[in-house]
């Protein structure tokens, strides 16, 4: 969307750095700009009650979802070492997945964690057990 | 001499993202559970106390760094390189500062998961 968008603003010059600013007003890169923010405030979120090291392979699903976009909705080629790429993205994602999602406890302000025994009794994992990834993981 | 230029810029910017996302982690740790804290005390509250985490600022600052890093490495090398060479060294080096700075429990399958990201983000992107 941003780059439809500032395809249709036209090359700004470094003289004109104003043409940025304005650049913002095109809907096409405003809409892009909303969805960057909305990924950055899921990102947080889900870095509150999870691993980095849990949330970040998930965020590259978005390489996987673009790439199917280009074949299936924009039709373009993806060559097979493309496919071997989202293969092994989807398979890390899986099998970080397949873990828990905090592996260090750290009591909540306002929450009181009582005979927590490893991180499979935390609250913060609480969502886990209903099933299903709580927030959802971001992409 | 090219290569020096590129693959230094490479190497900013993988450090700075590390940076970035280990300090965003933090403080989003140290803000708590945001889901919880929504509920029980609202949006501005989870705002407020997100906005004004030091770990917070300085995590978007790093992250503000690591883009502009990236444009100017894009100066410098093709983007078929600079591209998946610093995501997915990003990967690899979030691992590792996991580990030793948010002392996360990076266990066999974390590691497997982030090699295999990284290699998938390098095919993907090259």
């Amino acid at each position: 969307m941003l780059s439809h968008g500032m395809r249709q603003t036209g090359a700004i010059s470094l003289h004109h750095p104003l043409g940025l600013i304005l650049a913002v007003l095109n809907p096409w890169v405003a809409v892009g700009i909303l969805l960057l923010l909305a990924f950055f405030a899921t990102y947080t979120t889900a870095l509150s009650w999870a691993d980095l090291t849990y949330v970040l392979p998930a965020t590259s699903l978005g390489y996987v979802l673009l790439a199917l976009v280009a074949r299936f909705v924009l039709h373009e080629q993806v060559s097979p070492l493309r496919w071997l790429g989202i293969a092994l993205i989807s398979g890390g994602v899986g099998f970080v997945a397949g873990g828990p999602a905090l592996t260090t406890h750290q009591p909540q302000h306002d929450e009181v964690v009582v005979g927590v025994r490893g991180v499979s009794k935390s609250p913060l994992l609480a969502k886990d057990a209903r099933g299903g990834a709580p927030g959802g993981i971001e992409l | 001499m090219n290569g020096v230029y590129t693959w230094g810029g490479i190497l900013v910017i993988v450090v700075a993202s590390v940076i970035g996302d280990v300090l965003l982690a933090r403080a989003m740790k140290q803000v708590g559970d945001v889901h919880a804290l929504w509920r029980s005390s609202g949006l501005w509250t989870v705002v407020g106390r997100t906005l004004r985490n030091p770990n917070f600022s300085l995590g978007i600052v790093a992250m503000a760094f690591a883009f502009f890093s990236l444009l100017f490495a894009l100066s410098w090398g093709d983007v078929s390189l600079v591209a998946p060479a610093a995501a997915s060294l990003t990967f690899i080096g979030n691992a590792f500062a996991a580990r030793v700075f948010l002392h996360e429990r990076v266990d066999r399958r974390r590691w497997i998961a982030a090699v295999l990201v990284a290699c998938g983000v390098g095919l993907l992107a090259g």
